[in-house]
Order: C-alpha cells, then structure tokens, then sequence
C-alpha cells in the first residue's frame, strides 16, 4: 500500500491520532503564533497609512484574513462532514464538528473588526453592508451546527445530522450571498464596497499574507486541539484512554 | 440412489455481525442463518441487543462489523424492501385513521400479498367488525392484531418480529404462533424476539442467545 | 408501485386532515395575529403600513409556515410510520417528496388563499397583490422543502421547537430576500420577474435535492 494512503488509515485510529494531534497541535499553534506576530508588526508599524482612510484602514489586516478563515473553516466541515457521511469514517466526523467552533469565532471576530472599521466610515457600527450581512448569516449557520450537535445524545448521529447541516449550508451559502448583495442593490443603490482589497498596494501585502498563513496555522492548531479532546472523549472507555491518564511511573 | 437436491442459500444469513454504541459493543460478532420454513428464535435478557439486532438486519441500524445476506446475494436496501417485513415495538398506526384505512395505505405502500385482502386478514387476526374504528379506540392488543393483519397482507417471504407477544393474551398468543407456523409452511422464514421462553412457535426453531456483549449461535 | 403508494400516501394525508380539520385553519389564523400585532405595533396609520405592507405579509407566511413545519414528520416518527416508510420498496425521498407536497397543501394554500384579505387590513397597494402572490406561490414551496431538511433532522428529537426555527431562519433568507424583494422592486417600478424567475430556478433545484437530502436526514435520524 502507498505510504500515503497508509498513514490516511493509520490517521483513522483513534489512539494513533491521540498522538498525532498532542504532537502538532502546539507546533501549529506556535508556528501560527509566530507567523501573525510578524504580521502583526508589519500591518502596525511598517505599511504606512492608507490615504483615504489613515490609520484606521489597519484593521482590515485582521479583518480579511479573519473572514477568510471564517468561509474557508465552513467549507472545510462540509468537506469532512461528505467524506464522513459517505465513508462513515469516525475521524472526519470529528474533525468536521472540530472546525465548528473555530470558524465560528472567526466569524465574531470578522463581525467586530467589521464593525469597529465601519464605524469611521459609516458613522455608526453597522450599516446592513452585503459583505457583513453574509457573515452575520454565516454566524448563524455556524451556530446552528453547533447547536444541532449538542442536541443530540448519540455522538455519531449527532455529528452526521449536523454534518449534513453544513453540506446543506455550504451549498446555499453562495446563493445567500448573491440575495444579500442583491437586496442591498435594490434597497440602497450602488454602494461603494469599503472593504475591497483589489487596490491595494503592494507594498502593503506582505503583512496580510502573513496574516492569513499564521491564522490558517492556528485554525490547525485548534482544529488539531478541539478533535484530540472529541477523540479522547468519545474513546473515554477504552482501555488505552485509562493507560494515559495513568500518572507515570 | 439419492436424489439430486440443490442446494438452497438460506433466506437470511449473517457472518461476523457486530454492533457497538457510543463506542460500547451491544452485540457481536454473531454468526447464525435462518432457512425457508424456518424460525430463529433471539432470546436475552432487556438490554442484551435483541432490538437492536433487528433492527440492524431489517436495515434501519448500520452494523459495524459483518455482512448480512438474503438467499445468497448481498443485502441492500431494495432486497431487503422486498424481501423482510418488519414488526417493531411502534405500530405504525395513525390513531386517527380506521383499522381498514390505515391497512389499506400499508399495502399500498409495501404491496399486498396475491389473494389477500385487508378484509380477511382482519377477520384472520380476529379482529372482523371492527373495520371502521378509529385506531385510538382499539386496546393494546387489538392494535398489536392489527399490526399482525399488516403483517399477514406483506408479500414478504422474512418476517422480522420484535417481542411480538407482547400486549397478548393467550388467544392473541395462539394467534401468533399460528401465524408463523401458517407462514413457515409457505415457505417464509420468521425471525422473532421474546425475554422468556413462555411462548414459542411450534414450528422448526433454532435459538439465538444474547448475553450482555458476548454471543452464543 | 411508485405511483400506488403516492396515491395510498396523499388519500392517507387527506383522511388525516379530514378527521382533524379544524387545525387545518391553525396557520391561516396565525398569520391573521401576526398582520394585527404589526399593525397595532406600527399604528394603524394606513400610509404606513401600506409601505411595509409586503414584508410584513411575506413574513407572517414564513413565520406560520416556520410553527407548522414540526407536524411535517413528528407524527409519522412517533408511531412509527417513518420507520416502515424506510423499509418500504419505494424510494424515501419520493415519499418525503409527497408528504412535502401535502403538507404545503394543507398548510400553505390555506395561507395564499387568506392573503389578498390579510393584504387588505395592511392597505397594499392594490397593484402590488399579483407580485405578491406569485412570489408567495413560488416562495412557499421552497420554504416547504428547505424546511422539510430541517425537520427532517430534527425529527428524532423531543425538544426542537427553537432549534428548528434556528436552523432554518439562516437558509429562508434567500427566499425571503427574492420573495419580499419581488414586490419591493415592483413597487419601485423595477421589473420583477428576475427575482420571481430565481425564485422559480431554486424550486425546481429543491425539488429534486431537498427529498435526498431530507431522506439522508431521516436515515441518520433514524440510526
């Protein structure tokens, strides 16, 4: 068997995963950690000043990699969510229910830094602009898988119903967006999107995709961290469980 | 000089059958058949998988180890649809339908056996008269006989019953076993669940008991 | 076979509304409380209410619809009807298909058939009503069938009433969008048979894809 698709097999046992995920989860999180930090410094103090928008325009260097993390985490579930419901693989139910929370929260934070940037610019913390409104409903997709596989008792049922939840997400999700921008076009004419980033300089990218490498490492981290916790929780009788929770000798 | 005789695959048959829940096995891995004119009777105690092991075979329950097959051939959702009829713990009667409306939407649904009526079965069951009440005003066991005129009315050869006599009297008992018996002689197999060895068909039985996760065929 | 048990499902449908015909009213009335609370909300000033006439009626139809959709499948699961739906020779999803379709018809026509009263006590302008209706029309069936997805995944559960509207608030929002929109661009003199024709494209795509994915659902419901 290919190398590959043997360590995919070996991936899918439960106690091989516990040491896969306790191995890279800090590594991804400190690489992520890193990678923004550096990020971070350059959107803070080394790209100057937008002309139009001052220094308030830095927002966007958390803002845009944030919902990028936030559709690309959904996206993400929905493919685990079709391999697990198709494969019924136990481990791409988890990783699916995993990536729930983590996009979700960066849904929230695409939602303030959203808000916290209009503010200088619309005047007032939100203003139903299509992009937005889109993440708003995003935010309520995400809730409602969540929400959905807290509801059920039995773990695997819960993680395929709500899996199937997000498959049926991810295909309207376009379609939601398409609605949003449309309404806004009817309702309030043209609006000029504030948040686009096709014409920014290049001396102002580094930073940013410093910003999306290090918040996909640390969209790993926690997918890795959130699924070893699930792993170990539904294997919670097995006796390979109770021999690491011995204390070492 | 014997007489050439083909082999027949049996009506049922499952090889390595297991299933586990929230991680905890329930039963498994079972290895048993049941041939045409046939009973299978599953007993254990409340808890040991007798459900669940119906379930599974009928098709409702994914197994997590093993294979069912159904005269020979592998069992998929449409096989099993044409070949298992499934009495479970739930009536499947809409309380606010008649006896005769709710059999007539179940044959409609599943298909009726050739020369049976919803009528007979219903006088078979001992349940003739009562035709036109409404499903809430039967008793316990009138439902249960409903549920066995259902049964008697599937073109199924497999029946898959789950404590069926459950709710019955003596008669209803009877009726049971006579049931099963008249369907064995036709050549339909039965597979049926019961906690006590009270009731038992008199028909040519094997046995299949269930202990707590742990399986004897 | 296929069309037997269509048959057999839709006349057993039909008994069930027979014998328990006063709830039929049950969504019509809803709607009818909703229109009076916005209107006693807002003031009943007619220029007003004329203006948010449409949404509030396309709301009212959503809401009642959201309330009805629990008795799409809970019956059926109690009993354990749903159950031998799955075991029976005919493809679930047509069968969730029929079931669909009857419920809408028992739930949602009744709802088209109150609206030009209701668009009456909102004041709509009265050249409004044809849009309206053809967006709800085409709108209600899709509401039907997205809901029959969420219901359809919730139907194993005890307490879902909020859960479900929580699940299929966020995927309605297309269609409300289109549905109220329709009526929205024709009162600015828009044309709005583009969103009337989306509106139309999604039902037929629904129709197909929502009975698999609501019989997926009821599946894993069911495990």
């Amino acid at each position: 068997m290919h190398p590959v698709v043997r360590w995919f097999h070996q991936l899918g046992s439960p106690p091989y995963f516990e040491r896969f995920a306790a191995r890279w989860a800090p590594i991804a999180y400190i690489a992520g950690l890193l990678v923004m930090a550096y990020g971070l410094y350059g959107a803070l103090f080394v790209v100057p000043a937008d002309y139009q928008q001052g220094d308030s325009f830095r927002i966007l260097y958390i803002h845009v990699p944030s919902a990028w993390m936030s559709m690309a985490a959904f996206a993400l579930m929905a493919l685990y969510a079709a391999i697990a419901l198709i494969w019924r693989i136990k481990l791409c139910e988890i990783l699916a229910m995993a990536c729930a929370p983590v996009g979700a929260a960066f849904t929230l934070i695409t939602l303030a830094t959203g808000s916290i940037w209009g503010k200088p610019m619309w005047g007032t913390w939100w203003d139903w602009d299509p992009r937005l409104t889109t993440e708003l409903i995003l935010l309520f997709l995400y809730l409602g898988v969540i929400g959905l596989y807290n509801a059920i008792d039995d773990r695997r049922n819960a993680s395929r119903a709500a899996g199937l939840l997000a498959i049926v997400g991810v295909a309207l999700l376009p379609v939601i967006h398409y609605s949003v921008t449309w309404w806004n076009s009817l309702h309030q004419g043209q609006t000029i999107s504030l948040f686009g980033t096709s014409h920014m300089d290049p001396s102002m990218l580094p930073p940013l995709w410093a910003m999306v490498i290090g918040t996909h490492l640390w969209f790993v981290g926690s997918l890795l961290a959130r699924a070893r916790a699930d792993n170990l929780r539904r294997e919670s009788g097995k006796d390979w469980v109770a021999r690491l929770a011995e204390p070492r000798a | 000089m014997s007489e050439f005789e083909p082999t027949h695959p049996p009506l049922l048959s499952a090889r390595g059958l297991a299933f586990a829940r929230n991680e905890q096995p329930v039963f498994g891995p079972l290895d048993f058949s049941v041939d045409a004119g046939e009973a299978l009777l599953v007993q254990g105690d409340n808890g040991a998988g007798k459900t669940t092991l119906l379930r599974v075979l009928a098709g409702l329950l994914h197994a997590d180890a093993g294979e069912v097959s159904i005269d020979g051939r592998a069992a998929t959702a449409s096989l099993r649809s044409r070949a298992v009829s499934y009495m479970g713990h739930l009536p499947a009667l809409k309380s606010d339908l008649t006896a005769l409306e709710n059999l007539d939407f179940l044959c409609g649904l599943h298909g009726r056996r050739r020369g049976q009526l919803p009528g007979n079965a219903m006088a078979i069951v001992g349940l003739a008269g009562y035709e036109d009440t409404l499903v809430r005003q039967l008793s316990a066991g009138q439902k249960r006989r409903l549920s066995l005129a259902r049964l008697w009315l599937a073109p199924s050869p497999l029946w898959l019953l789950d404590e069926p006599y459950a709710n019955l009297d003596l008669d209803g008992i009877n009726l049971v076993n006579r049931m099963v018996q008249a369907h064995l002689r036709d050549g339909g197999a039965a597979l049926l669940t019961t906690h006590g060895a009270y009731a038992a068909p008199p028909v040519r039985t094997r046995m299949l008991v269930l202990g707590r996760a742990v399986a004897n065929a | 076979m296929i069309w037997s048990a269509a048959k057999a499902l839709m006349i057993r449908d039909l008994s069930l509304l027979w014998r328990r015909r006063g709830d039929a009213l049950q969504p019509a009335l809803f709607a009818l409380l909703v229109v009076v609370l916005f209107a006693l909300a807002l003031g009943g000033e007619a220029q007003a209410l004329a203006k948010v006439a449409a949404a509030v009626l396309w709301l009212a139809v959503l809401l009642a619809g959201l309330l009805a959709l629990d008795t799409l499948f809970r019956g059926d699961a109690d009993d354990g009807s749903l159950e031998q739906w799955l075991l029976a020779p005919v493809p679930l999803s047509w069968l969730v298909l029929v079931r669909t379709f009857m419920h809408w018809a028992t739930t949602a026509l009744p709802l088209l058939v109150a609206t030009p009263f209701l668009a009456e006590l909102l004041h709509l302008p009265h050249e409004q009503l044809p849009v309206l209706l053809a967006s709800l029309a085409l709108g209600t069936p899709l509401l039907s069938l997205l809901g029959a997805v969420v219901a359809a995944l919730t139907v194993g559960m005890r307490r879902s009433g909020i859960l479900i509207a929580l699940l299929a608030l966020p995927l309605y929002v297309p269609i409300l969008v289109f549905g109220a929109g329709s009526v929205a661009a024709a009162g600015q003199g828009l044309d709005p048979v583009g969103a009337l024709l989306l509106l139309g494209a999604g039902l037929v795509l629904a129709l197909v894809l929502a009975p698999l994915a609501a019989a997926a659902a009821i599946r894993i419901a069911l495990d």
